[in-house]
């Protein structure tokens, strides 16, 4: 074993060169006229369109749209969703009340709903963010409940045999032991909120990142396509990465395997 | 504080199904007593012990403790495993039942230190329980009761997950304790050596539906050590506990068999 800074320093190296290598080999290939430019445009040419559009402002109109329909959207889905599944992993009767409206209503697509809430909401900004809400409000409700039912029960008996209140047993004891799988669902609905909201602008707005690859698409500029499937890649990418960090910060058991095999 | 357990049943419900765990078990702890509780495995001994902390209520019988019903007094408990908080540093596990009635922090802590110091981790006070070892939780676990300055211990099997020196070195360790502190500790375990390092009596469980079958006295005088266990009067002792153990064991074993 080498020690972990070195390690680390080596896997980013090694991703380096893979991604590099195979943007060479990419630019290479186009240049001798192996890849068609009208679907393969080269990589230079792709990133000069990047900067010229973020030099011009063009991106940071679609991008700021964009990440505030995923900032409301997931935060008002997230929150109900944690609040009301914690509040079903705790009592059977609310749980058996609405489990049969979630198992109805979850699998449902939540881009087919769209027209419908449009309907309701109108083609504006709201109809959207309810959109995506409503993808992460089950993704949310659904883990956080998972996560209350599945703490280990020697966790309670503790916190009774210690004389915990129930406030003190949810705050001490609930809500932490929790935490994990309502990262889980968190880190779902993150995901999920990217995706919808992609799709929504496919359909539905003249601004975003999802409008800017279906306009780029209509109009046949390949460049600005790829510019578009980028930025999605770097937003996943980015998310996933803070998430991941915030995880180590605030949960940072999970996933120890002396921990997890007492869960039943 | 003395502890007596009358013709405790329980039974659990599995829809239509009873089971009968625990069956008119009687039984005195005395003040100050180190009593174990020996059985096999699936007896139902964790099923007792959980009705003994109040964390279970017996289907007829009564827990009486010195001499009053249903008084509640402070017990604490030391489980099997996993009952240290994995989302809580050392000192804050430690100090749990202290936090929870409301002791404030800084005497909490102060008393905390106290019995980290006592199990050889005050060094690792505000460290997180992942980064430790299973051992040094268990010995978390242990502090976390004694601070609590309850008037039972009762422990469930809490060195069964540990291999053998650790194991030796915690028993070690609680005797000191309890020796100091004088309390009356009612303790599960699976393992005859285990009792009789320990104990001053022992009662032997039947299995399932579990019963006391024998209750015996260890009369092999304190301080004792693990040089003890080659002494004749440990080998006969744990000969005649085999003994009445052996047939139960079989018994629940072939339970086993029958279930799967």
């Amino acid at each position: 074993m080498t020690n972990p800074e070195n390690d680390r320093g080596y896997k980013v190296l090694l991703q380096l060169v893979i991604i590099s290598g195979v943007l060479g080999i990419w630019e290479i290939a186009g240049r001798m006229g192996l890849l068609n430019p009208l679907f393969f445009p080269v990589p230079s040419l792709i990133f000069m369109t990047f900067f010229s559009m973020l030099g011009n402002g063009e991106i940071s109109e679609h991008l700021s749209i964009t990440l505030f329909r995923v900032f409301f959207g997931f935060l008002l889905g997230t929150v109900p969703g944690i609040i009301i599944g914690m509040v079903m992993g705790v009592s059977d009767k609310v749980r058996l009340l609405i489990d049969p409206i979630v198992s109805a209503t979850y699998p449902i697509p939540k881009l087919a709903i769209f027209p419908l809430l449009m309907v309701i909401f109108g083609i504006g900004e709201v109809s959207k963010i309810v959109a995506i809400a409503l993808g992460c409000f089950f993704l949310a409700l659904i883990n956080s409940m998972a996560g209350v039912r599945s703490i280990n029960k020697v966790y309670f008996d503790v916190a009774k045999n210690y004389g915990a209140s129930k406030k003190q047993l949810f705050t001490k004891v609930m809500l932490p032991a929790s935490l994990p799988m309502i990262f889980a669902g968190i880190r779902l609905a993150l995901g999920t909120s990217l995706l919808v909201v992609v799709g929504l602008e496919f359909v539905s707005a003249n601004k975003g990142i999802g409008a800017l690859i279906w306009y780029a698409w209509e109009t046949f500029e390949i460049e600005k396509l790829y510019v578009g499937i980028f930025i999605c890649a770097i937003l996943g990418i980015l998310s996933t990465f803070v998430l991941k960090k915030a995880e180590e910060r605030i949960v940072p058991w999970i996933g120890r395997l002396s921990y997890n095999a007492g869960r039943q | 504080m003395r502890l007596e357990c009358r013709y405790l049943n329980k039974i659990f419900w599995e829809g239509e199904k009873e089971t009968r765990v625990i069956s008119d078990i009687s039984f005195e702890a005395r003040e100050g007593e180190f009593l174990c509780i020996l059985g096999p495995s699936g007896c139902g001994k964790s099923t007792l012990l959980r009705m003994i902390a109040g964390l279970l209520t017996p289907s007829s019988g009564e827990v009486i403790y010195d001499g009053e019903r249903n008084s509640g007094p402070l017990n604490s408990m030391v489980f099997q495993e996993y009952g240290v908080f994995p989302w809580m540093n050392v000192i804050d596990n430690v100090a749990f039942g202290l936090e929870m009635r409301g002791v404030p922090r800084d005497e909490r802590y102060h008393q905390s230190i106290a019995y980290l110091k006592k199990v050889g981790l005050s060094k690792y006070a505000y460290r997180n329980p992942h980064e430790l070892s299973v051992g040094m939780r268990q010995r978390i676990a242990l502090a976390r009761a004694f601070v609590n300055h309850p008037s039972i211990l009762l422990m469930d099997e809490p060195f069964g997950s540990l291999d053998a020196q650790t194991r030796l070195i915690l028993q070690d360790e609680l005797l000191k304790i309890w020796k100091e502190q004088q309390k009356t500790v009612v303790f599960v375990t699976h393992d005859i050596d285990e009792a009789i390092l320990l104990g001053d009596r022992v009662l032997v469980m039947t299995s399932v539906p579990g019963r006391i079958k024998e209750v015996m006295t260890i009369g092999i005088p304190r301080p004792r050590s693990l040089q003890m266990e080659s002494s004749k009067e440990f080998i006969e002792l744990r000969m005649k506990i085999w003994n009445c153990i052996r047939s139960e064991v079989e018994k629940a074993m072939s339970h086993d068999h029958d279930e799967s």
